[in-house]
Formats: C-alpha cells, structure tokens, sequence
C-alpha cells in the first residue's frame, strides 16, 4: 500500500528552542497511526507543519507522494480535529459540515446530499438542522470528525480529541474512534499524552520526547521491547530503579541499586554498551513480579532475583489491583496484587517474597528518563 | 424567616444606590424632558400641554433635514470607525502578544485622556489653512499655496471617528478575545480562503461586539456637540447644535426638549432597524461576549 | 441629547449647591463675564469688606437667563446680563427683583448711560437694572490687506472672497439692516416688520455665504483667524479687536458706516439673591473712577461712569480714540429692549443661513 503521509527529516526551530528535530517517519494508507508523548515534546508542532500552520525550519513533508511544504494550509488535503474540536458556534450541525464543501464551490443540492450521508455513516442522522451547543459531548466529537470526513481528506489528524472528555465517555470513544477509522478507511494520525488511548487504537506508535522520536512500532513492540529508557517508562506501569553495573556477562548484568540490593538483569540497549560502575535506570513491569507469603528463599540458579520485604500498603483497583512492598534495603516494588491461589489475602504489614526473572528487568544507560 | 428578611434587606440595600442612580440621573431628568417637551408656550409664564412642539419640528424642513444630516453622517462615521477598529481590535486580540496587549489597549485609550474640547482644539492646530499639515504640504511642495482642511464635512466625519474609535475598538477587542484561535486555523484547515475565513466566521463571530460598539458609537456620534460643532464649516449642522440653541440662544426649553426627545426616539429606531437588519438581539449581543 | 442632560443634570447640582451653603455667610456669588470681576478687584473689595467672600461664575447673555431660569433665580446673588436682554426675560421667567436706587451711588453714572438703563429695564415703575460696561460691535479689518472694507455688507464684497469671517449671532443681523437702511430696533415693536426686515437679511447673508470663510464661535477663534491672516475682516467685540490691535498694529476697529451697534452690560439682583447689601456694595465699589479703570483696562469696554473713556488706561484710550470720532459715538445704535418673539424670529433667521447652501 502506498504511503500516503511522509515526513523526511523534519525540523522545527523556534528562536533557539528546536521543537522537532529531525523526525522521519511514513504512515501507511488505510492506517491508524498515533505520536504519544509528554506535553511540550513537540508533537503539536509536528501535526501543525502537517496541518500546514507551520512552516518546517528544515526537511520535507509529503502527502500522497508530493511535497506540501510550500502548500497554504488551506490547500492541503489533510484535515483535522482539534483539540477543542473547534466547530464554529455560529453556524448549526449542518452548516458546519457544509463549510468545507462551500468553501470547494459545490452545489447547493450536492452539498445537501453529501451532509446527509456523513451524517448517516457517523450514525447521527437529522441532526443537520441542530444547534451544535444542543450536542453531546460525545456528538459533537463525531460532528467534527464528520466535518472532516466528507471533504474526503488524504490523512485526518487528530489533535487530542478526547482530552476534553470525561472518562466513561473517553472508554467509548476510543472505541468508537477506532470504528470509524475503520469504516472511512483514511490515514489517521493521532496526537495524544496518554498512552491508553495510542495504544488501544494505533496500529502503529511513534513515542516522542524532547523534539525527537524514541521509537516507532506496534503497541505490542513499545510495551513489550522498548528501545529507549524513555519508551519503558513512558508506555504502560512500571517499576524504576537506579543502579550501578556490577558486572556484566552478554546481555546479562548484575547491578547494585542505590539502596544496596543486589540484582540481575538484562541489557536491553544494544546500540551501547555498559561498563562496569556505570549508572543504569532498570524497568519492571509490576505483571513481571511473584509474591509469596513468608521470607525470601535462596537464589535458585541464579536466575530470578528474590527479595524479602513486607506490605507497605495495598491499592485496591479491581483486576489493575496493586501492592506496594518495602524490601529490606528500603525499595518501594510495585507488584500486581495476588487475588488467587496461596498468597489471596494479603494484608498490610505481611512479610512476604518479591521474586521476577531476570529476563524481565530491563536495563538501560541511566540518562533520559520518563517523567 | 429571619434570614430571608436579612436577605430581602441586603438586596433591597445593594439595590437602593443603583436604582436612585437611574432613578434620579436617568429616569427622572428624561421624563422631565418628556413632559417639558409636551409644554407649549401660550402667553409668558403660561403654559398648556399639547403636542405643540412636536408638531413645529416636524413641519420645519431645516430641523428634519438636521436631524436627517446627523443621522446620515453618524452612520458613516460608525462604518468608517468599524473599519478602522476591526483590523486594530484583531491585531491587539490575536496577533499581539498577551504581554503588549494591555499596553496597545492604553495607548488607544490615550485620547481620552484629554478633553472632548482640547481634541477638537488639536485638530483645528492641525488642519487650519495656516496649520501644521497646510504648511508641510507647501514646504514638501505637494501644494502650490496654503490648503485649508477645516470647515467640511470631512473633517467632521474624520474628527468623530478619531473620537469614537475607541469605543469600537474595545467591544471587538473582547468578543474577539474570547474566540478560539483554532476556530480560524479550522476555518482555513477545511479549505476557506482569508476572505472566506474573514467573513464566515471572524465577522460572524465578533458580531455581538460589532452590533454593541456600533450602536456605542452611533449613539455617541449622533449625541456629539463639541467635534461637529468646532470642526464643521459654514452649511455643517448637527442636531445636537439645534438643540443647544433652542435651549440656551432661544431661551426655547420646550421646543429644545421636543428636540431631545426626538433625538432620542430617532437614534433608538435607527438602533432597532440595524439590530432587525442584522438579525441580532439586543439581550444577546450585551449578555454575550 | 447630551445637552439636555446635561443643564439638567447642571441645574440639579446647582439647586443642591445653593442648599448647600450656610445661609447666614457673607458670601456673594456674581453671575458674570470674564474679565469683569478680575482677581484684583475682588482682592481690594474683599480687603474693604473682609466679612464678605466674593465667588465668581462666568458666563455669557444666553447662560446668565438660562442658569438664572433654570433655578427660578437663585444660587446668584448678582447678576451681569446685558441691559436690553433684562425685561423680557423677567417676564417671561420671573428671574429679577426690583433695586432699591436708594442704595446706589447713581450721582456717579454717566447720566446718558444711567436714563437709557432704567428706561429700558424698568416694569410697573420699578427699575431692574444699572449699567456697569458698555462698548460697541462692529467689524475689524487688516487695513494693509482690506482697506476700504468700511461697512457691514462689506463683508460681502466680492473682492474678498474666502477671506471674511463672522458670527452667526444677533449683531451680524441687525448690523446688516442697519446697512440696507432698516431700522431693525425700530421694528422690534412690530414682529410682522421684524420679519420682513429679517427675510431680506437672510436673503442677502445667504448670498454672502460663499464669501464667508468661516463663521467664528468665539473670541479665540476670532483672534487665531486674524492674527494667522486666514481671514482679512470680520464683524466683532470691540474688546476683541483690541486686544488683537495689541498685538498687531494693522488690525483695526472699524465702526462701521451705518453704525456700531452698542451694548451696555448692566447689574440685577436674581429674584432669590440672598446677600443683596454685599450686591449694592460690590456695585459700588467697582463704579469707583480708579476700580472702573482698573476694569477697563482689563476687559477694553468703557464704564458707564461720568467720564468713562478719560478713566481708561492710556493704550486703551488710545485704541478708542483711533477707532471712534465723534460722530461714530453719536452715531451708535444702542441695543433696544428686546420684546417676546424677537429671540424666534432671529433664532430661525440665523438657522435658515447657516442650513442654506452656499451660492
């Protein structure tokens, strides 16, 4: 399938501050694609070189194989949804939707023809004639999309369009976004801070941070290998420690965390590699970790890493349930709660193992980190 | 119950300073007005009450012609200061930056600094044949003797404007405020053209803030006395002139306060004819912003 | 709109002023011109009578009768119209009280002055008024630019088109009659007459009109026009025209050929003044020969004491003397008593000229 959104190099320079520094990335016809980062890692101003509300400082930017850098943004076809959905107060549901087809010069009939099939396909037909503060919150959201769609757009982007939202609502239109994307069949690209949203809906992920892309992949790629420090932390819950390398063997490192518990690990950077004495951030994802009842035993094989500690507290969250263990040395390990089998019932205060694969402590050089 | 009356009595003590504000500095003079407009003159020190006054103004076509004149003219000058304002309300709204806003707001507020009298005094420095823009044009050699620019029309429509713009220019500046600057960047993200976007949706947008300065500024224009006054020539008459010389040259108060009330009456029909026109309401367009 | 408003909201805060004050304070509050009742002569009155406190409001013919009217004649204690403007005005608003002439020192009066005052201003046998300043309109002329402009209707003369001025007020009206060889005073009597008379004026000022370069307001306006040399002649105070000639020797007073049109500012008492001894010692003490020149020379009008113009400082004397034979004094249309009616017909008049168009 052809490509239809391409940036190559793409920079942006405000005064001294470098917004977006170099990013390349293409996005496949047909699919959903989301950057995920913090806020003021220079994701909105990437989407708005797209849109064409900036000028790139340097790189290219193709839409449908042909270059739009020099393009006014209302000649490109790229549409978008605003963050706050921006549908214009004065005019009704209708007229909104109509505005871009006006601004094309089509027919009064045909415009009347093409409001009312969008507005079917978004499954809110006869609205047209409504006033859009008379909308839901979730309506509106489909309204704007709508506003969009029917001007038959090369790539939609999306500038954090559930933010607004409240959460119940924000669960559905995840899904519902996710739908319609599927039934326009057109090139989504998706801005958003919250690694929920990018990795329920994307088939692909771009994670940025600091004007740079730390990674693209498949949600399953970023959750399960990150490349970078920055993506461990950033995409889903995790445990971070800081450590020292002890000793290293292949991709295996023993390391000694600031507060002295001795582990092992696994190297999970092989663009670099780490020396003995140098400081490392390790990351656990709290599936990762086995509770027990009782004192640690001994280290078996050497290949899992056992530490004894005692409840700290328990963060109760239905299946997302947590608990929080203070080990010996002072750590705080944030482990999925036991709610089967011989350690259900936990309570506070317990003393109780903590033990995980060294296979799954990944280790990087200590540096970026997630906020 | 106590707490409803210690209630009912804060409201009613909140209220007693805005009510005899209108009561005694609005309501009260302008029924004064309307009932000394009602008094004709039959002998002196005698009165009867009739529509008189009214009748006399209507039938004199140097008043109607005025008060036609000064309707005329203070609507060109609404149109010209809306122009003016729009894209200076804009630039102070969206272009400028939040820091220099309040300090472009001041310096627009600069004129009024000064007195209605000494403004019109400025422009009479400016513009007499003798003045500084005469003898400028003469010593760049753009005109071959003195020119005078006072005394017309123009310089009228161009004082009042100057004096009025303000009051456009501050309505605009928070209706425009409030607008999301996405609603502009959508506007030309769905394929509008700066016309397009102008027109469908920053003037619809800002037009609570274009209907209440306008009617601002016409009402002020229309009321006006010291800029057409000082500034006019030999033919400019303005209503409020008329009114100032039955009252004080004529020693008329009954027939000057027909005039009022008729000033009064006329500037608030070219009001609702402009509100029906543009489809605006007046609760809607000084509510919202 | 703004006007009414605001003499009401004026006479409002005047009412609540005049309430205001203590009742048993000395304290006399003048209703008068500028340049009448200057700071050094308050100075030395208040020095003379120390109980008595001088407040001074300024004001013009057409204000004095609309403060006074508007309050039914209080919140003043003396007033300063001129002395033609006195009888109607009473009685159609009721404003003035009798004086009593036992109180005034009238042996000082110039007796000319003094008998057409009370014979203009008296009502049943009481009189209202006694003069205090007189002088003259007529025109004034750049004799190096405009010398043979020695009329009223000269003005109108081709030769100085776009560069005349006058003010669209009573004087340019009854100056103009007197030129076409009316006698306007003569037909106040006779409102019919009054009119005729005043057609033809309009007539003849609207054919003037594109001669006219601007019609001056006041007597800043009058004197920036002149002195600028925008404007070559106009009708005007003679006061005015002095103090121009003081500052540029080739701007003379002209008393026009068919006549200056006089005027004598006179003083009343408002009905509701409440410190009339201090008005009789204030009227007094300013008709003192020394106070009348130091007045004079202030304003540039003469005082109607005996002896009025040999009291004025030397340069106004001077100014009077070059501007003013015999036979111009002699040939001064004094200002007659205007009647009910007059004011419409003159007020309509100038507003028929001034929405005329200009040919």
């Amino acid at each position: 399938m052809p490509s239809d959104l391409a940036c190559q190099d793409v920079s942006k320079r405000f005064g001294r501050f470098l917004a977006v520094d170099g990013v390349s990335f293409s996005v496949p016809g047909g699919s959903f694609f989301s950057i995920l980062g913090p806020s003021g890692c220079g994701k909105t101003t990437l989407m708005r070189m797209i849109a064409g509300f900036e000028d790139p400082s340097g790189g290219d930017i193709r839409i449908d194989g042909r270059s739009v850098v020099d393009t006014p943004p209302n000649r490109r076809n790229v549409k978008m949804v605003f963050q706050h959905l921006a549908l214009f107060p004065m005019m009704n549901v209708g007229e909104n939707i109509a505005y871009g087809l006006r601004c094309r010069g089509m027919g009064r009939e045909e415009i009347r023809r093409r409001v009312a099939a969008v507005l079917d396909r978004i499954g809110l037909p006869g609205v047209a004639e409504k006033q859009v503060h008379q909308l839901s919150g979730g309506q509106k959201q489909r309204i704007a999309i709508a506003r969009c769609m029917v001007l038959e757009p090369d790539v939609l982007l999306l500038d954090e369009p559930l933010g607004a939202l409240d959460l119940k609502l924000r669960e559905r239109m995840k899904i519902e976004l996710k739908l319609l994307q599927h039934q326009f069949n057109t090139t989504f690209l998706y801005i958003t801070h919250d690694q929920s949203e990018a990795l329920v809906m994307s088939d692909r992920v771009a994670v940025m941070n600091h004007g740079r892309f730390e990674q693209i992949g498949t949600p399953q790629d970023l959750y399960h290998a990150p490349a970078t420090a920055f993506v461990a932390g950033f995409v889903g819950d995790t445990n971070r420690w800081d450590a020292a390398v002890v000793r290293t063997e292949g991709d295996r490192i023993a390391f000694a965390t600031t507060s002295g518990d001795a582990m092992l690990g696994r190297w999970a950077e092989p663009s670099r590699h780490p020396a003995v004495g140098d400081r490392i951030a390790v990351f656990v994802r709290p599936e990762a970790i086995e509770v027990r009842r009782g004192a640690a035993g001994t280290v078996d094989g050497g290949e899992v890493n056992r530490l004894s500690g005692t409840v700290e507290s328990i963060l109760f969250n239905g299946a997302a349930s947590r608990l929080l263990v203070r080990t010996a040395a002072g750590h705080i390990v944030e482990a999925d709660l036991p709610q089967s089998g011989a350690a259900a019932g936990i309570a506070q205060g317990e003393t109780v193992e903590v033990a995980w694969p060294a296979e799954r402590a990944r280790c990087f050089l200590a540096g970026a980190a997630a906020p | 119950m106590k707490t409803r009356d210690a209630d009912r009595l804060a409201l009613i003590l909140l209220l007693t300073p805005f009510v005899m504000w209108i009561g005694l500095l609005i309501v009260l003079p302008h029924a004064g007005v309307v009932l000394l407009s009602l008094r004709e003159k039959v002998a002196p020190r005698m009165f009867e009450y009739g529509l008189g006054n009214y009748i006399a103004f209507l039938k004199e076509p140097i008043y109607l012609n005025t008060l036609m004149r000064t309707a005329v003219m203070s609507l060109l000058v609404t149109a010209l200061a809306l122009l003016v304002a729009f894209p200076v309300a804009f630039y102070i709204a969206k272009v400028a930056r939040a820091r220099s806003r309040a300090a472009l707001l001041l310096l627009c507020l600069v004129p009024l600094w000064v007195s209605d009298l000494v403004r019109a005094f400025g422009w009479i420095v400016l513009l007499r044949e003798t003045g500084i823009v005469s003898s400028a044009l003469q010593a760049l050699g753009l005109a071959a003797g003195p020119v005078e620019l006072l005394y017309n029309d123009a310089t009228v429509v161009v004082g009042l404007v100057y004096t009025v713009v303000l009051f456009m220019i501050v309505p605009l500046v928070s209706t425009l405020d409030g607008m999301d600057d996405s609603l502009i960047e959508a506007g030309f993200n769905l394929g509008g053209s700066r016309l397009t976007v102008l027109r469908r949706i920053v003037v619809p947008y800002a037009m609570p803030g274009i209907v209440s300065g306008s009617i601002i500024v016409f009402m002020l224009t229309a009321g006006s006395y010291l800029t057409p006054v000082l500034l006019g020539g030999k033919t400019s008459m303005w209503f409020t002139e008329q009114i100032y010389d039955q009252f004080i040259t004529r020693f008329n108060w009954e027939s000057g306060a027909a005039f009022g009330v008729s000033l009064l009456v006329f500037t608030s029909l070219v009001v609702w004819i402009g509100l029906r026109l543009t489809g605006q309401q007046l609760a809607t367009t000084v509510a919202r912003r | 709109m703004k006007r009414h408003l605001f003499i009401l909201a004026a006479t409002t805060a005047l009412s609540v002023v005049s309430v205001a004050l203590p009742a048993g304070a000395e304290t006399l509050r003048l209703l008068t011109w500028g340049g009448y009742a200057s700071d050094e002569v308050i100075k030395a009155f208040e020095k003379e009578y120390s109980d008595i406190k001088v407040e001074v409001t300024l004001s013009n013919n057409e204000e004095m009768i609309a403060k006074l009217r508007a309050t039914g004649g209080s919140g003043f204690d003396l007033a300063q119209p001129g002395f033609n403007r006195i009888k109607a005005a009473h009685v159609e608003f009721d404003i003035y009280k009798p004086l009593d002439l036992s109180k005034i020192e009238t042996g000082r009066f110039d007796p000319i002055m003094f008998n057409r005052v009370v014979a203009s201003t008296s009502i049943d046998g009481k009189v209202y008024a006694v003069p205090h300043l007189w002088g003259t309109s007529g025109i004034m002329v750049d004799k190096t630019k405009a010398p043979d402009l020695k009329d009223w209707l000269d003005l109108c003369d081709p030769k100085y088109k776009g560069r005349t001025s006058m003010r669209l007020a009573r004087t340019i009206l009854v100056g103009s009659a007197f030129a076409m060889g009316e006698d306007p005073y003569a037909a106040y009597g006779d409102l019919k007459k009054y009119q005729e008379i005043m057609s033809k004026v309009a007539d003849r000022l609207i054919a003037c009109k594109d001669n006219v370069k601007a019609y001056w307001r006041g007597g800043d306006d009058l004197s920036a026009m002149m002195l600028s040399g925008e404007a070559v002649a106009s009708d005007t105070w003679d006061s005015t025209a002095y103090k121009i000639f003081a500052q540029n020797k080739n701007i003379v007073y002209v008393p026009p050929k068919s006549g200056a049109v006089g005027w004598i500012d006179s003083f009343a008492l408002p009905r509701k003044g409440r410190a009339d001894d201090a008005a009789y010692k204030w009227i007094n003490f300013v008709t003192r020969p020394e106070i009348a020149a130091l007045m004079g020379a202030k304003t540039g009008a003469v005082t109607a004491v005996k002896g009025g113009i040999d009291v004025m400082p030397a340069d106004k004397k001077e100014a009077i003397k070059a501007a003013f034979t015999d036979a111009d004094i002699a040939n001064i249309k004094w200002a007659a008593v205007i009647q009910p009616g007059v004011e419409d017909i003159e007020g309509k008049t100038l507003e028929r000229i001034k929405a005329a168009t200009a040919k």
